[in-house]
């Protein structure tokens, strides 16, 4: 309950000697520094360290991930057959509706800008913690509240929200979906609204004032860079979903009539807020993860960057267009304008294609290794590939209004999501956790995962594609063996089984870090940022020493000072008297 | 700051083009409000930025060649522990629900929501200032 200033020379002038502290030694507990305060749960519910609340919140995200998950593979299996009667049809209205709840509020989101950007963005600027840890704590706690309240609507009377996770109006007035459950719906949603602004900010102020001396703007890495650019749609777009769903609310309760056409409303205004809201959060969900994998690829390709300043341009055309694209989800309402909204989706594909280029130029001539976190960044590329080709052909109107609402639409964003929040998420995770754990991850068993993972996914979703285009809806629980969608249903049946399978082996290999740890060291994969050169889990505040930041890789030319572009700055002679580098145990 | 003020800004001009253009050919009040509010987000903290980029002392996180003895002080204070967010959390999350199963969590929901404001209010002007 106290809070302690830190002392002022947290961060010490460097020591020719390198940083001390930094060994096998200060694993296992949080470093040198004493840490006051309280310990067991008191210290869990009180924290305010950034990197307990980064765990938090990955290990929150990955609960409502298994969840939502799980209700996926009984959507699947109500599919495989025809008339299949596994559960009924508003139980199945419940379950997809809450599957894309929890995935896209609950857990891409959360897991990248609450989790993993929690976790490494002030590690990767220099920072000793966010700008705001009491503020990131509330964050936490606004999302486990809003989380709670959305899981627990399955056990109110009438049952989950039913109407899609994008629940339009008139769909979702008091007149269609009654209940107790459309109402936690849309409070978890103000509730973890409020969590991700509060996070938004947090992390917009950390990378603008705390970085560390030498961290300018343009040596920030590229993960960072997408979280800065992350926190600031988190800023446009989260307001106008709150808004939205307090005039829903008020719809529901307080007899106003915004969104019904009896009272003078327009219900297509829901699509509007909606849609601003939820193209953004497209690139919320997928800028981070973007950064992930451009973080993962130098690393292992052993070279840096290809086109540093081309991909945080990139970023941020892609944040600029994503919020000028929202009516390209309303084509089919016809009150839309169509060339604006096509125009500026077809434009998205121009940085994303720069994108490409970068991670293609990155590894072109590198010395690959194709270590687990690397292995889900291939699988990334190559999903987000597909996803991101069919949703070019979804910008084109009559390319939308034969295919909205089919399986198509399904099979596309699929593809993107997770493309990037599971495989670009599990590569971030599998190349982090030795630096959060101290301990590494079981290479055998994480390319098993990834090798049933992929096959899973592909074999998921390219039959949705074909079905899509064969005339099956969305949302529909069931459907009749003379409309010819039986086999490829089955298909893709056996595909997510296949990907529910393939989670086994990440489970395995949790626990199997945790009964037989294996020490990481400090920096396992001989990165180049700034996390790599602090022990493995890091100290209470971080750093005890710092490297020269003088290139978007400090550590890489610290360790490696024979391959350092800029030799002007006066440190190299420090190296010559330490013969052994830090952290290079790769 | 000027690279952050620059970004901010350039984001609010497009922003502020798109609102224009938009108006202009879709007639649409919703969107063109939205947009404006963006570009206005971007713009305002932006030419906050902008102005104080070049009156300010720049940053040792700003300037290319600062060493770590540049950034040895004070960097700020950072709360060791603080029970407040999670009352203040809980609050709000019984407060929402409130809306939903009645006024009997109201008292529940105000106890959590203004222990801890006072609470955090309190920690901070006893210890949190630099």
């Amino acid at each position: 309950m106290t809070t302690t200033i830190e002392s002022p020379d947290l961060i010490e002038p460097e020591e020719p000697g390198g940083p001390a502290g930094h060994g096998p030694e200060t694993h296992g507990h949080d470093g040198g520094h004493a840490e006051h305060g309280p310990s067991g749960l008191l210290k869990w519910l009180t924290s305010t360290d950034h990197k307990v609340i980064g765990k938090s919140y990955m290990i929150t995200s990955l609960v409502t991930f298994f969840i939502s998950g799980a209700m996926a593979l009984v959507i699947r299996a109500q599919l495989s057959n025809p008339t299949s009667s596994l559960v009924n049809f508003q139980t199945y209205n419940e379950l997809f509706t809450m599957h894309g709840s929890l995935m896209l509020y609950l857990f891409a989101g959360p897991f990248a800008f609450g989790g993993l950007a929690n976790y490494i963005v002030p590690l990767q600027v220099g920072a000793p913690d966010m700008a705001y840890p009491r503020l990131n704590a509330l964050s936490y706690w606004l999302y486990l509240g809003g989380t709670s309240v959305m899981t627990l609507s399955f056990v109110v009377a009438g049952g989950a929200a039913s109407f899609g996770w994008v629940a339009y109006a008139p769909l979702s007035n008091s007149i269609n979906s009654p209940g107790a459950g459309t109402d936690m719906w849309l409070m978890s949603l103000g509730l973890t609204g409020f969590s991700a602004i509060f996070t938004g900010v947090n992390l917009v102020a950390t990378i603008f004032y705390l970085r560390a001396p030498g961290m300018t703007m343009f040596r920030v890495p590229i993960f960072s860079w997408n979280m800065l650019v992350t926190g600031i749609l988190i800023l446009i777009a989260f307001p106008v979903l709150f808004g939205a769903v307090v005039m829903l609310f008020c719809d529901r309760h307080f007899g106003t009539h915004i969104y019904s056409v009896q009272g003078g409303g327009v219900p297509v205004l829901w699509q509007h807020l909606f849609w601003f809201f939820g193209h953004p959060e497209v690139y919320i969900l997928a800028l981070p993860y973007f950064g992930i994998v451009t973080d993962i690829i130098p690393v292992f390709s052993r070279k840096p960057l290809f086109g540093y300043r081309g991909m945080v341009f990139a970023t941020l055309s892609i944040a600029a267009l994503s919020t000028g694209v929202w009516a390209h989800h309303m084509f089919t309402t016809g009150v839309v304008l169509l060339p604006f909204f096509s125009l500026l989706s077809y434009l998205i594909a121009v940085p994303t294609g720069i994108k490409f280029f970068n991670w293609i130029g990155t590894m072109w001539g590198g010395q690959l290794s194709f270590q687990t976190p690397m292995l889900f960044s291939m699988g990334f590329l190559f999903a987000f590939l597909m996803g991101g080709v069919t949703g070019v052909l979804l910008a084109s109107p009559p390319v939308d209004f034969m295919t909205h609402d089919t399986y198509f639409v399904v099979a596309h964003f699929h593809q993107v999501l997770i493309g990037t929040t599971v495989f670009a998420g599990f590569a971030g995770f599998y190349f982090w956790y030795p630096k959060m754990f101290g301990r590494m991850l079981n290479e055998r068993l994480g390319k098993i995962h990834f090798w049933l993972l992929f096959i899973g996914f592909w074999v998921t979703f390219v039959p949705q594609y074909v079905v899509g285009l064969k005339g099956m809806p969305r949302r529909i629980a069931d459907y009749l063996t003379a409309n010819g969608w039986t086999g490829l249903n089955q298909i893709s049946t056996v595909g997510a089984m296949i990907i529910g399978f393939s989670f086994l082996f990440f489970f395995v290999n949790l626990v199997q870090s945790w009964r037989k740890p294996v020490p990481a060291g400090d920096n396992p994969w001989d990165g180049g940022a700034l996390e790599w050169f602090t022990s493995s889990p890091p100290p209470h505040h971080n750093f005890t020493h710092l490297p020269p930041i003088r290139s978007e890789r400090p550590v890489w030319d610290y360790n490696h000072p024979e391959h350092r572009k800029d030799e002007s700055h006066g440190d190299k002679r420090h190296r010559e008297h330490e013969g052994e580098t830090v952290g290079a145990n790769s | 700051m000027r690279v952050n003020g620059l970004i901010l800004t350039v984001i609010g001009i497009f922003f502020g083009i798109i609102a224009i253009f938009y108006w202009f050919t879709a007639y649409e009040e919703a969107g063109f409000l939205m947009l404006i509010g963006s570009a206005l987000l971007g713009l305002l903290p932006g030419g906050y930025y902008l102005w104080w980029s070049s009156r300010m002392t720049p940053l040792e996180g700003d300037m290319p060649d600062a060493t770590v003895s540049d950034g040895a002080g004070v960097i700020d204070a950072f709360p060791g522990s603080s029970i407040w967010p999670f009352l203040l959390g809980m609050g709000a999350m019984f407060a929402t629900l409130t809306f939903i199963f009645g006024l009997w969590l109201a008292p529940i929901a105000a106890a959590l929501g203004l222990s801890a404001i006072i609470g955090a209010v309190v920690e901070s002007r006893r210890g949190g200032s630099v």
